[in-house]
């Protein structure tokens, strides 16, 4: 039996599905990894300590009793504070929500219980996912398990700590304009932002609706793609959801070789100017790239720079509408303010949503009110296609496009805390797939050059549906380098 | 055709002024379940008890089209003549209040299911339909419970069709009739029960005044009119003060574009003092829902559905069975009673006699009950059952008036006609003897009446009919009563001195 923290999922499983572990001795792990550690990365906002293990000793009796184990048999998973599963508590990093327990499950996280994954906790964000660094959460930040001084990226901030940390070997977040490609980068591990559709958002509380998808973290490609088996296909709860099966694991019988497959590097992406520590860590991953075959092809995606503010406008549009349910009515907080509905509203709302939220919602109901929609929400809208079609024109020369994940290493806690504008910045590599509904991966390929020594990750998208051959590619570069070895060093507080 | 002159007239000043009026309707569909959720609707159910993480609106819960929501309101453009849009989509409607559970509601703006369309009035105008969409409805607010307000949420997400019409309506008589017409429509189609108290059906009403040849001035909106009688009275209550504003001749009282409610107490309109009229409700598509296509096999498909509509039936009646218009309205302005009369007539019950059964008794039946037109087919009795009487009294078994109590036990106790007509012993009574011995037993006492026959008057034999039949429990056959009083008067009067 090797160590917990050496397993990727995909081990794991086959350790407790062949009997050499138990999934109740398990979670025992990951609890005691949990205490040695979470106390200093701020990880976790809830653990379900009993219902873990309860499901953990089910899982054991039903192999006991010679029933087919899951494809994610005894897996330890930990969920973004986001995802609603029924008795956990969903808060959303947020105070609005503090102390609410999800009345009903979302169906991957229903898909991921039928498949024997346990569910351990909720994982810290930035509030209702909008934020790059943790610090937008209502309760605490979460620490770089690289540099507990530097952020681990955000808003799915406690979910990539958790797998960077090895707390859990996989872990799920959702990504709207980079929040789980951004973090993945900044702790060194991997995370799959799906095409837009490919899993059920029902039950994944909504920031920004056509941008969400709901993303797995994990230490290995192999397991990314274990997880999209589960997690994704039809979902009729979700009308948007593609109308197409789950995404089969992809059969590894090539992944030595990338001949035939061609690589777009968008010169908006990785200008030449650039000779930064992120530029020079992604051109030698690109050359890696080459060297199992792949041809690289310089590309242009002329309005990237439209990006981010397009971005802001229809993603705070959306947001200002969604969440105008927490109103104090019928759940979370309620603050009576002066006796009139109209006031309870405003009082709620003014001690439930942090100083971020708000920048958003107001920003949000401007660019959709009476007089200003088509001059900002309405163009928006326009600029989103032209976004696309940059990628539309690229995939017709090129089967993918490269570059980096985040244009820095992780930043420090503090440095960008109160300048939202330069926050933002943040997703500027990230936002143009999402813009654009691509599948797309960040996958570590090095370090920076300073001490600490501080993650990178190359980001690769695909042309719409192509979740496979994201995966595929990304488990070539994996396979031929080391990066995804490499593990933070830590250390272990004795546990309490 | 020649236009009725629609316009109001002063009674002060006896100028001619000419209502400019619109109307919205909301229609509740009649699915089984709400648009958005898998939660059925029944009217009355405990509070909140009809409901799910989708129409509570709970964090992440997400909106799935009702199929059946879509072909109903289909089919009932399809029915009114109207364009369906081969793509529309939904969209948020953003305001905040307690019974609106997700801060939004889902509806269609700029791009609704269906153009066009109308309905034709009797008086030859047609009024036009603007456009109809599909949106749910919100929950329901109840202040009245001491200091706290509740909110019941078993009606959020309740499919509801809005109707808009161009202001083509120039009075409350219009208004009318374009209602009656429309819910006989959606009733027709099966798309609504049309049930106002229910809250089925909703109405507000656009509307303004000018002078003749003048432009179109200001318009008022009076909200949430529930029943056919308020919306006549509120137009012609806001005519009224409409026209005396502007003829006060002070701009200070002019109308201004508001919102009114209509107070049935006191028969007027009140302004809700820009209250709702003051919104920006920022609508955007919602995102949690794909573009709605409607293919030409959809509509095919819905169209075969669509039964014979009203207008349609009412002149097949004439034709077919030779009934008059007005028994052919009668019969169709309700589906279930049409319906109920066709299966009569399928079961072997003549036309014109099965008409006049279902009007003269069995609709009576239902104002006694309170029932409303539109629950006939609750009526305990089956058509095969009419159609059975209609036949009994058609070939002289029984008369009317046995028949009357024959279809009432009919429908009381479920009982066979045959044997209902042995035991309660309606059979008719044509026996010389017993019934001359009835006719005798009138005729006292009756000299005036007498006389009146002796000098012609034919018609005052009926008044000695009924104390005959009654008499008789209803059974003695009226042609031979007639014949035996006729010869009795002949026989027992002495002959007139010349
Ligand atoms: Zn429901």
């Amino acid at each position: 039996m090797r160590p917990y923290t050496e397993l990727d999922a995909s081990a794991l499983r086959e350790e407790v599905a062949a009997g050499h572990r138990s999934a109740v001795q398990t979670v025992e792990e990951c609890f005691a990894r949990i205490d040695a550690l979470d106390a200093q990365l701020g990880v976790f906002l809830s653990t379900e300590r009993a219902l873990a293990r309860s499901r953990a000793a089910q899982i054991d009796a039903q192999l006991a009793r010679g029933e087919p184990a899951g494809p994610l048999c005894g897996v330890p998973v930990a969920l973004k504070a986001n995802m609603c599963l029924e008795g956990f508590e969903a808060n959303c990093g947020s105070r609005m929500l503090a102390g609410w327990r999800a009345p009903y499950s979302a169906t991957f996280a229903q898909r991921l219980l039928d498949a024997g994954a346990i569910p351990v906790g909720m994982t810290n964000m930035d509030e209702f996912a909008m934020g790059s660094s943790s610090e937008n959460s209502a309760f605490h930040v979460s620490r770089n398990p690289w540099s507990r001084e530097h952020t681990p990226g955000g808003s799915s901030s406690g979910s990539a700590v958790a797998v960077a940390a090895g707390l859990v070997p996989l872990a799920f977040g959702s990504d709207t304009g980079g929040s789980v490609r951004q973090p993945a980068a900044l702790c060194g591990i991997h995370g799959f932002k799906p095409s837009w559709g490919r899993v059920s958002r029902y039950g994944l509380i909504a920031f920004g609706s056509s941008l969400d998808q709901v993303s797995p973290f994990a230490r290995s490609t192999r397991d990314l793609e274990l997880a999209m088996g589960v997690i994704s296909g039809r979902d009729e709860r979700d009308a948007t959801c593609m109308d197409e099966n789950a995404l089969q694991p992809i059969v590894p019988d090539d992944e030595r070789s990338l001949a035939g497959v061609s690589i777009g590097v968008p010169r908006e992406y990785l200008p030449d100017s650039d000779t930064g520590e992120v530029a020079q860590c992604v051109r030698a991953a690109l050359e890696s790239l080459r060297a199992l075959g792949a041809e690289l092809r310089e590309i242009s995606l002329p309005h990237t720079a439209y990006a981010i503010p397009t971005y802001y406008v229809i993603a705070t549009a959306e947001a200002s509408s969604n969440l105008a349910r927490y109103d104090g009515v019928r759940y979370g907080l309620r603050v009576e303010g002066s006796g009139s509905l109209q006031s309870m509203f405003a009082a709620t709302r003014g001690a439930g949503f942090g100083a971020e939220v708000k920048r958003r919602i107001l920003l949000g109901t401007y660019v959709l009110s009476e007089g200003y929609h088509d001059e900002w929400y309405g163009r928006a809208l326009k600029v989103r296609t032209l976004v696309a079609r940059d990628f539309e024109q690229a995939f017709e020369e090129v089967d993918l496009v490269a570059g980096p994940t985040s244009p820095t290493t992780a930043f420090r806690l503090g440095e960008r805390a109160a300048d939202p504008v330069a926050m933002y910045q943040a997703d500027v590599l990230t936002v143009p797939a999402s813009l654009a509904g691509l599948p797309a991966i960040s996958t570590p390929c090095g370090f920076g050059a300073g001490t600490p020594r501080l993650p990178i990750g190359l980001q690769l998208v695909g042309p719409a549906r192509s979740d496979a051959r994201v995966l595929r590619v990304a488990r070539a570069f994996e396979a031929a380098t080391a990066h995804s070895k490499e593990r933070p060093p830590l250390a272990l507080e004795p546990a309490r | 055709m020649k236009l009725v002159d629609s316009a109001y007239v002063s009674p002060k000043t006896g100028k001619r002024w000419i209502p400019v009026i619109g109307l919205e309707v909301h229609c509740q569909l009649k699915t089984r379940t709400k648009l958005f959720c898998g939660c059925e609707y029944t009217f009355g159910a405990s509070p909140n008890s009809l409901t799910c993480p989708v129409c509570t609106g709970q964090p992440g819960a997400l909106p799935v089209l009702n199929e059946e929501a879509l072909a109903l309101a289909v089919r009932t453009a399809q029915a009114l003549g109207a364009e369906v849009a081969s793509e529309s989509r939904f969209d948020r409607k953003n305001y905040f209040y307690c019974d609106l559970p997700k801060g939004y509601q889902i509806s269609q703006f700029d791009r609704p299911y269906c153009k066009g369309g109308g309905i034709a009035l009797a008086n030859g105008r047609f009024v036009r339909l603007a456009r109809i969409h599909m949106e749910e409805d919100a929950g329901k607010a109840i202040h009245d419970r001491g200091d706290a307000t509740l909110v019941d949420l078993n009606r959020a997400g309740v499919p509801l069709i809005e109707s808009v019409t161009e202001a083509d309506i120039q009075s409350a008589a219009d208004a009318q009739e374009y209602l009656a017409a429309l819910k006989e429509i959606l009733q027709y189609t099966g798309a609504s029960d049309c049930d106002m108290e229910k809250g089925s059906l909703r109405c507000d009403v656009n509307i303004s005044v000018h002078p003749p040849g003048e432009p179109w001035r200001t318009k008022v909106e009076i909200k949430n009119l529930n029943s056919f009688r308020y919306v006549g009275a509120a137009i012609e209550h806001e005519i009224a003060r409409q026209v005396a504003a502007y003829e006060s001749e002070d701009p200070s009282r002019y109308p201004v574009q508001e919102t009114r409610l209509y107070d049935p107490q006191r028969g007027e309109t009140r302004s809700m003092r820009g209250k709702e009229s003051a919104h920006d409700y920022r609508y955007m598509p919602d995102p949690d829902l794909p573009l709605v296509h409607v293919d030409a096999a959809f509509l095919e498909r819905q169209r075969a559905h669509l039964p014979e509509l009203p207008a349609a039936r009412r002149e097949r009646y004439e034709k077919q069975y030779g009934l008059t218009p007005t028994d052919a309205g009668v019969l169709t302005s309700e589906r279930a009673v049409a319906d109920f009369f066709e299966a009569v007539v399928r079961a072997g019950g003549r036309a014109k006699e099965a008409s006049n059964w279902i009007q003269n008794e069995l609709l009576r039946w239902v104002g006694d009950q309170e029932l409303g037109l539109e629950r006939f087919d609750e009526l305990q009795l089956r058509p095969s059952e009419l159609a059975e009487v209609v036949d009994l009294v058609e070939r002289g078994t029984i008369q009317n008036q046995a028949g009357r109590k024959l279809l009432r036990e009919m429908a009381k106790s479920g009982r066979p006609a045959k044997v209902l007509v042995q035991e309660l012993g309606l059979e008719q009574v044509q026996d010389a003897g017993r019934i001359e011995e009835w006719c005798r037993a009138a005729l006292v006492g009756k000299e005036k009446v007498i006389a009146d026959v002796r000098a012609g008057k034919e018609a005052a034999l009926n008044a000695l009919l009924g104390p005959v039949l009654k008499l008789s429990g209803g059974k003695a056959n009226v042609q031979l009563v007639r014949e035996t009083l006729k010869r009795l008067i002949a026989e027992t009067e002495p002959p007139l001195n010349p």
